[in-house]
C-alpha cells in the first residue's frame, strides 16, 4: 500500500465531511445514502415482513473496517419453500450496498458469513426475498470505534 | 495478485442430504473506489465483485459484493451434499481476472 494518511489529513477530511454531512441533513430529509433505494428497488417496492431473517454481528465493532457478519434466514430451503436472494445494505456507509447472496435449494441452509466495512456506527439492513415472492427483512445497530473506509 | 485462495470443506466424505460447510479467504486489495491518495486523487475502485460455487457443476450459492466487503474477503456458507464432484470457488475482479479455487466431496 503507497496510501500514508497523516494526522493533519485524516482531521482535515473528516472535519470535511462532517460539514457535508451537517449541510446535507440542513437541506433535504435525513437519507444518508443510497440504501432505501436499493431496498425498494430488490423488493419492487413491495412490503417486507419482519421475522425470520437474523443478522448476527458483535454490538460495537472496535475496527470498522472488518467486522464479521453473518446472515441467516429460518426456510427450510427446499424444492418448494427456499430463499433465493439477501440483500445486506448499511445506512451510514458512502454507498448503502453490502453484499448480496443468492441461494439455491443446493444451499441447504440459508446462511452467510462474511466481513464487511463500516464507516461509522450505523444501521445494518438484511432483506431476504422468497421463491414464492415474499421478503422478510431484520436490522441491526453496530457501534464502530474507528470507521473502515480510509477516512 | 491472482494469489491462491484459501478454501476448507468442513468436512471430505458426507452422506447423501448433509450439510457441508465451506470456509474461503481469498487475498485482495478490495480498493472501494472511495479513498483518495495523497495528492487528493481518487484511488480507482478494484474489488471482487462477483463469487460462485459450483458442486460437481451445478451452482449453488453466488454472492455479489460491493465496495463496503472488507480486503481479503472471507465467506462462510453450506451446502447441501447431493452428489460427489469437484467443489469450485470462483472469484471475479473488476477487471475480468478470476481467482479460482479447487477441492472436493465425495458422497458417501
Amino acid at each position: 500500500m503507497t496510501v500514508n494518511f497523516n494526522r493533519r489529513q485524516v482531521l482535515a477530511t473528516s472535519i470535511g465531511a462532517v460539514a457535508a454531512a451537517n449541510l446535507i441533513g440542513s437541506i433535504g430529509p435525513a437519507a444518508a445514502n443510497d440504501s432505501a433505494d436499493l431496498i425498494k428497488a430488490f423488493t419492487g417496492g413491495k412490503q417486507a415482513a419482519s421475522g425470520k431473517v437474523k443478522i448476527d454481528m458483535p454490538e460495537i465493532a472496535e475496527n470498522g473496517n472488518t467486522v464479521p457478519m453473518t446472515v441467516s434466514v429460518d426456510s427450510p430451503m427446499t424444492e418448494q419453500s427456499y430463499v433465493t436472494d439477501v440483500l445486506v445494505v448499511a445506512d451510514g456507509n458512502p454507498r448503502g450496498g453490502v453484499v448480496t447472496f443468492h441461494f439455491t435449494p443446493m444451499s441447504g441452509v440459508a446462511e452467510a458469513n462474511t466481513r464487511i466495512r463500516l464507516a461509522k456506527s450505523q444501521k445494518i439492513i438484511a432483506v431476504a426475498k422468497m421463491n414464492d415472492g415474499s421478503f422478510h427483512t431484520a436490522s441491526k445497530d453496530v457501534k464502530v470505534t474507528i470507521g473502515g473506509c480510509g477516512g | 495478485m491472482a494469489s491462491k485462495p484459501r478454501m476448507k470443506l468442513d468436512k471430505k466424505e458426507a452422506k447423501k442430504g448433509e450439510i457441508v460447510e465451506v470456509k474461503a479467504l481469498v487475498s485482495h486489495i478490495m480498493e472501494s473506489g472511495q479513498r483518495k491518495d495523497s495528492k487528493g486523487n481518487v484511488i480507482p475502485r478494484k474489488i471482487l465483485n462477483k463469487f460462485t460455487c459450483t458442486v460437481n457443476g451445478k451452482l449453488v450459492f453466488s454472492a455479489d459484493f460491493q465496495p463496503a466487503v472488507s480486503a481479503n474477503p472471507y465467506i462462510q456458507f453450506k451446502f447441501k451434499a447431493v452428489e460427489s464432484g469437484p467443489v469450485v470457488l470462483t472469484w471475479i475482479d473488476d477487471d475480468g481476472s478470476k481467482i479460482v479455487g479447487e477441492d472436493k466431496i465425495t458422497v458417501i
